[in-house]
């Protein structure tokens, strides 16, 4: 097969050789990462633009560095959303962008659709890196290419994903990248925050922690939003804790080599009791270890054709 | 096995003769094996280093460290194709530094190949040296490169292609010249 796609705007039409395609070059990505020179001249005298709207350190010190091992230029651009209608200032950001020839823009955007909307109207190359509740197409990858890392393979594993499932884009991306590969996915959380069209699918519902950990080969903890609390989804910060926090009396169900994973930042002693955070069987940290050689695998596979020259 | 339109450059006797030859000389110029590591430009060279790698056991009585590497992520043409292919793997699990590196492919053509494969090695080490190793030369060379070891000078046109097979059973090795291209040089 061969990459042909120009964007990375969702996994939702992602075919599954496509998404082999991802993890395959990601291994390759990763032996780069392993040698003293980690830099390969793969992009030289492409322009990787990360266009950031949203607060974000992790996803956007990746994306560049996975750029930069690339050897591809990179530039980041944040800006507010807060004092003018979001149309006209994206597409306003955008235009000015494109007028500086840059040969692929990452963004992160609050408001769903926002890269699909960049794409009709841009000509170079968008990569996702998160709109609104919708989808974080590159941390669906990572979180399959670290299990399959973990475990050898996906089809199978019962993987649970506890939290604020209705706000989650990374829940939207995981069901496609680990869902098409054949995991059994329950997704976990306080009602309000759990939407029952979810069920659509395929994967099993359940506000009860213990059913959705017990017998898990996975277990993804999502982050509770803070800010979140003000509204009425939830009680409290210690009921939420107390319900849909991950400790280790609620660990012991699961099977003996569970892994634990989150996208980050963790909220300790939230949604994630300190001690699991940094246990043996926590993948957090290759989460973010594999992220890097995950972005690189996306942006070499964006940069490489004719559709991307300028 | 033979397609219609391809000329037999070497039969499998061919071909082992011609490596032997070549083994012996990377042997004879380096006055041994001891300081001699093997590596296999991906995908053509990988089993071609193998064979020398045997035959400088069978000689020499030495295991030489082998690794292959692929190139694509250093090559000046990453643009050009409209699509992406599959990276291949690279794998050089031990050091080049100070080493004589006996860099292995089939085919010898632009040049292009060589000088992808020599920045990737230079990624890894400094090695005293790199030497270049093909079985077949079939000219049209666009950048100033050659090679240390022959197995077989072919005069080509650009129109024409090299396909060597040195995998399986020796008696499945082969290299033939066939005329219809399939747009792929090297």
């Amino acid at each position: 097969m061969e990459w042909r796609r120009k964007h990375v705007l969702g996994l939702v039409d992602f075919l599954p050789e496509e998404i082999e395609f991802v993890v395959d070059t990601a291994r390759s990505m990763e032996e780069v990462l392993t040698r003293d020179i980690k830099k390969v001249p793969a992009l030289r005298g492409k322009t990787v633009v990360n266009l950031f709207f949203e607060a974000s350190t992790r996803t956007r010190t990746s994306f560049e560095m996975a750029g930069k091992r690339l050897s591809a230029d990179v530039v980041n651009f944040s800006s507010s959303t807060s004092s003018v209608t979001k149309g006209e200032t994206l597409l306003d950001t955008a235009r000015n962008i494109e007028a500086m020839k840059p040969n692929i823009l990452v963004i992160r955007h609050a408001a769903s659709g926002a890269p699909h909307f960049l794409a009709r109207h841009v000509s170079c190359s968008i990569v996702n890196a998160g709109d609104g509740a919708n989808e974080h197409p590159s941390q669906g990858l990572l979180d399959l290419y670290t299990i399959l890392k973990a475990k050898g393979k996906v089809a199978g594993l019962k993987v649970a994903i506890v939290g604020d499932i209705l706000h989650s884009r990374v829940v939207r991306s995981d069901l496609h990248s680990l869902g098409r590969m054949g995991a059994k996915l329950w997704l976990c959380g306080p009602a309000p925050l759990l939407p029952q069209e979810m069920a659509r699918t395929g994967a099993f519902l359940t506000s009860d922690i213990r059913e959705a950990v017990r017998g898990a080969d996975v277990i993804i903890m999502l982050r509770i939003q803070l800010e979140r609390q003000k509204t009425a989804y939830f009680p409290s910060l210690r009921e939420y804790s107390r319900r849909y926090g991950l400790n280790r009396e609620v660990f012991a169900l699961a099977k003996d080599d569970a892994v634990i994973m989150h996208p980050g930042p963790i909220n300790r002693g939230v949604e994630l009791s300190d001690e699991l955070a940094d246990c043996g069987q926590s993948l957090i940290l290759e989460q973010v270890a594999s992220g890097v050689a995950v972005r690189m695998a996306l942006l070499y596979l964006l940069a490489g054709g004719s559709h991307a020259a300028h | 096995m033979k397609k219609p339109g391809a000329k037999t450059i070497l039969d499998w006797k061919g071909v082992e003769r011609v490596l032997s030859r070549l083994t012996h000389e990377i042997l004879e110029k380096n006055r041994g094996a001891l300081e001699i590591v093997l590596v296999g430009i991906a995908s053509g060279g990988i089993p071609l280093s193998r064979v020398i790698r045997k035959k400088i056991l069978a000689i020499e009585g030495i295991e030489v460290p082998a690794g292959f590497v692929d190139i694509t992520l250093y090559r000046d043409d990453l643009a050009r194709a409209g699509y992406q292919t599959r990276l291949k793997r690279t794998e050089i699990p031990f050091s080049i530094d100070e080493k004589k590196v006996i860099l292995v492919d089939d085919v010898l053509y632009t040049g292009r190949t060589i000088r992808a494969a020599m920045d990737a090695l230079m990624d890894f080490g400094r090695p005293q040296n790199i030497q270049l190793a093909v079985l077949i030369d079939r000219g049209h060379r666009e950048l100033p490169i050659r090679a240390d070891f022959v197995g077989r000078n072919v005069p080509t046109s650009r129109s024409e292609n090299v396909e060597v097979r040195v995998e399986g059973s020796p008696e499945e090795w082969a290299v033939l010249l066939v005329e219809a291209p399939t747009g792929k040089g090297e």
